[in-house]
């Protein structure tokens, strides 16, 4: 410690080159935090300014208010949609690794089943969402059907890819130590592809949460989804605004739950 | 011509002692494109050997062939008496590419214990070396290194890696593409003391595929030039320079005639 510190002072172009780059990384938190801050500041001064009625937009500070005061109502509908989002990912990214290792495994299968799962893809999961609710009720089984649905795609895409992306050399070094196709598997695909599978990963970790909210708007009397219906109906804006808030709240939880994961898997 | 260099101009010449590859009447075809055409060599145990040749001439096919990574269009390839892929199921030989071709997720110490992880499931008996992993980093230089990952590492300590890695079962030949191609010149220089201290103490049969003249004098006891068009064997040059090579040596005359012999010898191939 004392000989790093000693280092530092026996180098003053180290020292200022450090001070520029913590400058730098304030200046990275504070330029967005600053606008976001001005622009809310923004939003209640136009409402209170226009006098725009409330159940049309509401200022920022009732929102707040209605974030801590129905915190309770809040929190019991976010549990719901986190475990389907969650069961929803786990699900619809283990059916994603799996199809794309059949795929890679197998030209045949891959031509087979990818045009169907472009299909897949290409319908609105808004559309599709209601024909799920009448095929598995309006119980759990179909939120995490849809939050797996929309999450499997993107996954499976990139972990095709990153299971094809090894490097033909490394596969020459593969072939040269005479490895069987699972020892190139597991010790040269499936670490390779770990950077294209993160990368889907957080995209899956934000639109899970959409599948979850969407399948309860459907039919749910529970969750996020179904609290923004209910607020909506009612004119409730400050509650349907603090939901709104809790949702993507959810998804940065997510979001950034696999980004950690991420780090502390992916270190090269 | 200097009257230093003895050439064997044609390579079927009697070997002096015993063999660890042979070529014979070898071809290579990619379609309907022959790549190396009718190349017949016995590779003497123990030697290193140069080579060099235009680009594209076949030298990397060459090395290809000799690593069963690609087949014969025609001829017979072996490697101490058996067939290549006998050789390559043996763990024979290994292969040094010119970019380190090390796994980024795996540090130093783990790619060079990779080749003893493959295969041993299956009950492939390994040839297991007398040095440890951790002795071959020391004896590349990199001990203190072990836990590094490749991206931490520069561009010739990767290389350095990977050859620590192919010495791992203790080949018996070691095929070399362009190594130290990337790398600066005194890296470069470095890693060629290097490399012929590890082949001084380990006694292995080295090819090794170079763009550079001077480095082809300096490593080499034989100098194989590959002539383009199909790809064949020219001419195999001995190199007599007392050993252990020292860097002072490439200012010695003879060290600048061969280089001279083998720069008019590239350009009409
Ligand atoms: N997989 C392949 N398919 C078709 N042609 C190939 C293939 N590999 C090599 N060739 C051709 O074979 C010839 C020899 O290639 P090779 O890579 O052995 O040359 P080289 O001597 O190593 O060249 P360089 O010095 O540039 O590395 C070239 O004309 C090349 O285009
Ligand atoms: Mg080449």
């Amino acid at each position: 410690m004392t000989a790093i510190e000693n280092m530092q002072a026996a180098d003053p172009e180290l020292d200022i080159e450090r001070a520029l780059e913590r400058r730098q990384k304030m200046l990275a938190i504070a330029v967005p935090l600053g606008t976001a801050a001005s622009l809310i500041l923004l939003w209640q001064i136009g409402v209170r300014l226009f006098a725009v009625p409330t159940y049309i937009a509401p200022a920022p500070t009732d929102v707040a208010y209605t974030l801590v005061d129905k915190f309770p109502i809040l929190l019991a509908n976010f549990w719901p949609t986190l475990y389907e989002s969650v069961l929803g990912f786990v699900v619809g990214n283990i059916a994603a690794v799996l199809i794309a290792v059949a795929f890679v495994h197998s030209r045949t299968v891959e031509r087979a089943f990818f045009p169907i799962a472009v299909f897949v893809n290409t319908i609105p999961i808004l559309a599709i969402a209601p024909i799920l609710v009448l095929i598995f009720g309006p119980g759990l089984t179909a939120k995490v059907v849809i939050a797996a649905l929309i999450c499997f795609f993107p996954t499976l895409v990139n972990m095709v890819r990153g299971l094809q992306a090894v490097s033909p050399q490394a596969l020459e070094l593969a072939r040269i130590l005479s490895a069987s196709k699972s020892e190139v598997f597991w010790k040269i695909r499936l670490p390779s592809s770990l950077p294209f599978l993160f990368s889907a990963l957080k995209i899956a970790a934000t639109t899970s949460v959409i599948g979850a909210i969407v399948g309860e708007w459907v039919g749910a009397d529970m969750g996020l989804g179904a609290l923004i219906i209910d607020a909506t109906f009612n004119f409730n804006s400050p509650l349907l605004y603090a939901t709104v808030f809790m949702s993507s709240g959810l998804s940065v939880l997510m979001f950034a739950t696999v980004s950690i994961v991420e780090r502390l898997v992916v270190r090269w | 011509m200097p009257s230093i260099v003895e050439t064997q101009a044609t390579p079927d010449g009697t070997p002096t002692g015993p063999i660890a590859a042979s070529l014979k009447d070898a071809s290579v075809k990619f379609g309907s494109f022959t790549a190396i055409r009718g190349m017949s060599i016995d590779i003497e145990e123990g030697a290193f050997y140069t080579i060099l040749g235009p680009s594209g001439c076949g030298k990397s096919t060459m090395l290809r062939l000799v690593s069963d990574l690609i087949p014969t269009a025609s001829g017979d390839v072996s490697i101490f008496g058996k067939s290549t892929e006998e050789a390559r199921l043996a763990r024979e030989f290994a292969f040094v590419f010119q970019d380190a071709t090390l796994l980024p997720w795996r540090s130093a110490l783990k790619n060079v214990e990779l080749p003893l992880e493959i295969g041993r499931r299956r009950g492939i008996k390994l040839p297991i070396g007398n040095k440890t992993p951790r002795e071959l980093l020391k004896l590349v230089g990199l001990e203190g290194r072990e836990d590094a990952l490749p991206h931490e590492l520069s561009g010739g300590m990767r290389q350095r890696v990977a050859i620590a890695r192919a010495l791992v079962c203790q080949p018996k030949l070691l095929l070399m593409d362009e190594p130290f191609g990337a790398l600066d010149e005194m890296t470069r220089d470095h890693l060629n003391l290097q490399l012929l201290k590890i082949w001084e103490e380990t006694g292995v049969t080295i090819l090794f595929v170079t763009h550079s003249i001077p480095e082809a004098v300096f490593l080499g006891q034989k100098v194989m030039m590959l002539q383009a068009h199909p790809g064949r064997l020219r001419e195999v040059v001995d190199i007599d320079l007392p050993s252990p090579r020292t860097i002072e040596q490439r200012d010695t005359q003879e060290f600048v005639q061969y280089s001279a012999y083998l720069r008019k010898l590239l350009e009409t191939c």
